[in-house]
């Protein structure tokens, strides 16, 4: 295990940021660590960093006790949102920063600048300044700084949060190829589920200071541990007491006989999102929300007030989990 | 000036707000040899004013302060700073308003620097130079020097750049859609100006006039050559202390100089209090 | 910068209002700041270029133009170190009281130069401040010599570097300080590699300033100099005894040099700020 998490806590006043966590993040892996903004998730990257310090707890980086050890000796690289670009240096000596620091030979210096500006893609604007870049490559100037200096592990909070929907799904895409190339323990912070599914190898879910699931992206998505991950994993109905993916529930045309899993109702609604329809049902007091593909919404004929019975798909049924009264309450 | 601490937070770089880092052992040294050079220059040295003051007891003091010809100088400083600050408010927002909204007025970076001047001169200088337009020789005829006017134009001079500098960047952040929404709701410029320019205005304002009367409140290099600092007419509290200081009567000085560290003191709070709520409002 | 131009009607239509604006502005700013300023260059070349000779050849008036100087560089170099240090413990660090700290360090700005004057008589005057005496006996005069006008100049200038910092510090946030840990600086190297070359213009404003006010400083100085004829005259003293002792023509020469420097100061300001990164 690269990076070892145990029993961490820390607070901001009365506020309880991290709340007793403990985490293994496997080496030369992507991991992401998602959850809601406040969750906690951002505080656990600054204390693997070093740039907040633990309450109470230990970080151990590659055998390493780090806890108490300040940002500077860890060999960590990490990269931050807003890309803390050193404004009044050049792309070149950005990249080049901590391999000065470090006072290595001068023509190392410059072939492994080359390499990487050649990595991101950069070369060609060695000589320009932080603010002549665009948000993309003023981060890709910030991943190769990181890179330099050849981290034990790279960290990433919330790297593409400050770029718009396009430039950050190109990103995306680069990071998981860069990652497959380089192979560095990699761990990053994000709240986009879509992001940590197309992109993580591993997800450690946090909220509210602790810890709700960790897995591959399909556990998450398949086998959901509760309500919350579920919820925040991707859209959700509900039908009777379970809660479902919209698409995994099925639906036909017609009066139901009397199937306990079955629930009759009406078409109350009918939204076209591009290729996907929603359909949604009433039926015993709920709106059952059903995404079903143009073609099998077409071959049905489905209207609003069309009698329908619909069901969970049965071989789907690990992924629903029971509703959590409290965490209905709450939302 | 106050401007960069009293505009509301830029809206570009959004960062968490994260409150600061515990004390290194390094920082905290040399926290410790800052806070001791504060109190040698400034802290024991005020100090050392308030305790010699209540030296002579509360019966002495209120002697002193309350003589005639001291009571008189305290009089006409507090007032004509008040008066020289209530023009201010008017002149300095009207400044400011021409410098941030009139931008196609050419004369604007002239402006500018004339506004910063009284502030980089040389206060013996300021007064100089208002003898050189006001004074006996002035080319236009008039002679204020040695009258009571001569002390509000010295007070008017060295207090211009208080209130435009801290109005200034505040208006400058302005959000001119709210404006432009409540024109389109039918208000009219003036009613544009007093219900939703002005408010958003009136911390900045109150800042500046309250640093502009500290500031009159403790002039003295402009007066020297310009009011001729006669007794129970033209003399500021600054002189009286300073004619107490040259008769080798410290401790008169010192009662006379309390009252002024009273008026600082509650103008820096006021200053304090505003900035607050500005910051909070931001 | 974009929607100032496609600002609303309300704004951009020039009526008469804004015309008689920009009048009242420009004959207030003429008659109590250009006309009189200008008045000082004219007054001191009234006896062409006598005046300015006379001053620069007067060995009294030579020795108070240095001493003016050397004091000003000394107390804005103490301002700047302190200032910048002060400015980074405020921003970046908490600690217990930095709210009154901070309102505490604008002080200076709003106490009289006759007051602080006293005031450090007080506590340093020879014969009965409160160390005054004791620094005496080991050799060391503070009031009425230069020391005292060092700090005298100190005093009042103290918040201009702070003022001009903290806003700069505050904005740039710590994020670059925090990446120049991880790729390794330590602290020495992340302040001047990092936070320096940052601060770098609210620094050099901030030394601007204090340099244009400690030149001029006139009212606290006069209490703590002495005012020796060649020994702790200062330029601004000089000023004031030229005119009363009827020299009216050095008392402008001498104006003129420190109005020189005052306008330059500004206008070094008002070039350098908008060049500045934001």
């Amino acid at each position: 295990m690269s990076i070892e998490i145990a029993n961490v806590s820390k607070r901001f006043g009365n506020f309880v940021a991290l709340d007793d966590v403990s985490v293994s993040i496997p080496s030369g892996r992507l991991t992401a660590l998602l959850g809601p903004s406040g969750g906690g998730k951002s505080t656990l990257l600054r204390i693997i960093a070093g740039l907040e310090s633990a309450d109470s707890g230990r970080v151990e980086i590659e055998g390493l006790d780090a806890t108490n050890l300040p940002p500077q000796r860890r060999n960590v690289g990490f990269v931050f949102q807003h890309y803390a670009a050193f404004k009044h240096l050049s792309v070149w000596r950005n990249v080049a920063f901590g391999l000065e620091i470090r006072r290595r030979p001068k023509a190392e210096i410059r072939s492994r600048v080359e390499e990487l500006l050649a990595l991101v893609h950069l070369e060609q604007f060695a000589d320009r300044l932080p603010s002549q870049l665009s948000g993309g490559q003023r981060q890709r100037m910030a991943l190769a700084r990181a890179l330099a200096v050849q981290p034990t592990v790279l960290l990433l909070d919330e790297p593409f949060g400050a770029l718009d929907a396009k430039v950050r799904k190109e990103l995306r895409e680069w990071l998981r190829r860069l990652h497959d190339e380089v192979h560095v323990t990699t761990v990053f912070v994000t709240h986009d589920q879509e992001e940590a599914l197309e992109v993580a190898d591993e997800i450690v879910v946090i909220n509210e200071g602790r810890i709700e699931q960790i897995g591959s992206p399909d556990e998450l998505y398949d086998r959901p541990a509760n309500d919350f991950v579920m919820r925040f994993l991707g859209p959700v109905t509900q039908l009777g007491d379970r809660l479902v993916r919209p698409h995994d529930v099925q639906i036909q045309v017609g009066e139901g006989k009397e199937d306990p899993a079955e629930v009759t109702g009406r078409v109350t609604r009918v939204t076209r999102v591009g290729f996907e329809i929603r359909v949604e049902v009433t039926g015993n007091d709920q709106v059952v929300t059903v995404t079903l593909t143009r073609n099998e919404f077409l071959a049905m004929d489905l209207q609003v007030g069309t009698t329908v019975r619909v069901r969970i798909a049965p071989e789907v049924h690990a992924g629903t989990v029971a509703v959590d009264q409290a965490q209905l309450l709450a939302t | 000036m106050t401007s960069a601490t009293l505009a509301p937070d830029r809206p570009a770089p959004r960062r968490t707000v994260r409150s600061g880092r515990r004390l290194t052992r390094a920082s905290g040294l040399g926290l410790g040899v800052a806070m001791l050079w504060f109190s040698l220059l400034v802290l024991i040295p005020l100090t050392a004013v308030v305790v010699t003051a209540s030296d002579g007891g509360w019966a002495e003091f209120w002697a002193t302060v309350t003589n005639q010809q001291t009571l008189a100088a305290i009089e006409l400083t507090v007032g004509t700073a008040f008066l020289v600050t209530l023009i201010n408010i008017v002149m300095g927002t009207t400044i400011a308003w021409v410098l941030v909204r009139d931008d196609r007025f050419v004369g604007r970076r002239v402006l500018e620097v004339l506004i910063d001047i009284p502030f980089a001169l040389p206060t013996i200088v300021a007064g100089l130079v208002l003898l050189s337009l006001y004074g006996p020789d002035s080319p236009l005829g008039v002679n204020i020097a040695n009258t009571r006017v001569a002390v509000f134009f010295a007070f008017l001079f060295v207090t211009l750049p208080f209130v435009v500098r801290t109005v200034q960047p505040v208006l400058a952040e302005l959000d001119r859609e709210a404006e432009e929404a409540a024109a389109s709701l039918g208000a009219s410029r003036f009613t544009v100006f007093r219900r939703i320019i002005l408010p958003s205005l009136t911390p900045a304002i109150a800042a500046g006039a309250a640093l502009s009367f500290a500031r009159g409140v403790s002039e003295y290099g402009s007066l020297v050559l310009l009011s001729g600092n006669l007794p129970m007419r033209t003399e500021v509290t600054s002189v009286r202390i300073l004619s107490s200081i040259e008769n080798d009567n410290l401790e008169g000085a010192a009662a006379v100089a309390a009252v002024l560290l009273v008026i600082s003191f509650v103008v820096i709070v006021a200053v304090d209090v505003i900035q607050r709520r500005v910051v909070r409002r931001g | 910068m974009a929607d100032r131009r496609t600002g609303t009607a309300v704004h951009n239509r020039p009526g008469p209002a804004r015309h008689v604006l920009r009048l009242v502005v420009t004959v207030y700013l003429v008659l109590l700041v250009a006309w009189p300023v200008a008045l000082v260059g004219r007054n001191a070349f009234g006896n062409g270029l006598t005046d300015l000779e006379g001053i620069l050849n007067d060995p009294d008036v030579v020795h108070a133009l240095r001493l003016t100087v050397t004091v000003a560089v000394t107390a804005v170099l103490i301002n700047t170190v302190f200032g910048v240090g002060i400015s980074l413990l405020l921003v970046r660090y908490d600690f217990p009281g930095k709210r009154l700290l901070n309102a505490l360090l604008d002080v200076p700005l709003s106490v009289s130069p006759i007051v602080v004057g006293l005031a450090l008589v007080l506590v340093y005057g020879g014969r009965s401040g409160w160390f005054g005496p004791t620094l005496e006996s080991a050799g060391f005069q503070v009031i009425f010599a230069t020391p005292g006008i060092v700090l005298a100049t100190v005093f009042v200038a103290l918040p201009l570097v702070i003022r001009e910092v903290v806003p700069v510090l505050q904005e740039v946030g710590d994020e670059q300080e925090q990446a120049a840990r991880s790729l390794g600086a330590g602290a020495v190297q992340t302040f001047l590699r990092i936070t320096l070359p940052t601060i770098k213009w609210g620094v050099v404003y901030g030394v601007v300033l204090s340099l244009a006010r400690s030149l001029g400083e006139f009212g606290a100085v006069k209490v703590v100099s002495g005012n020796v004829l060649g020994q702790t005259r200062t330029a601004t003293l000089v000023v004031e005894e030229k005119y009363l002792n009827f020299d009216k023509g050095g008392a402008y020469a001498t104006a003129l040099l420190l109005t020189l420097v005052a306008v330059a100061a500004i206008i070094v300001v008002s070039v350098l700020r908008p060049k500045e990164p934001r």
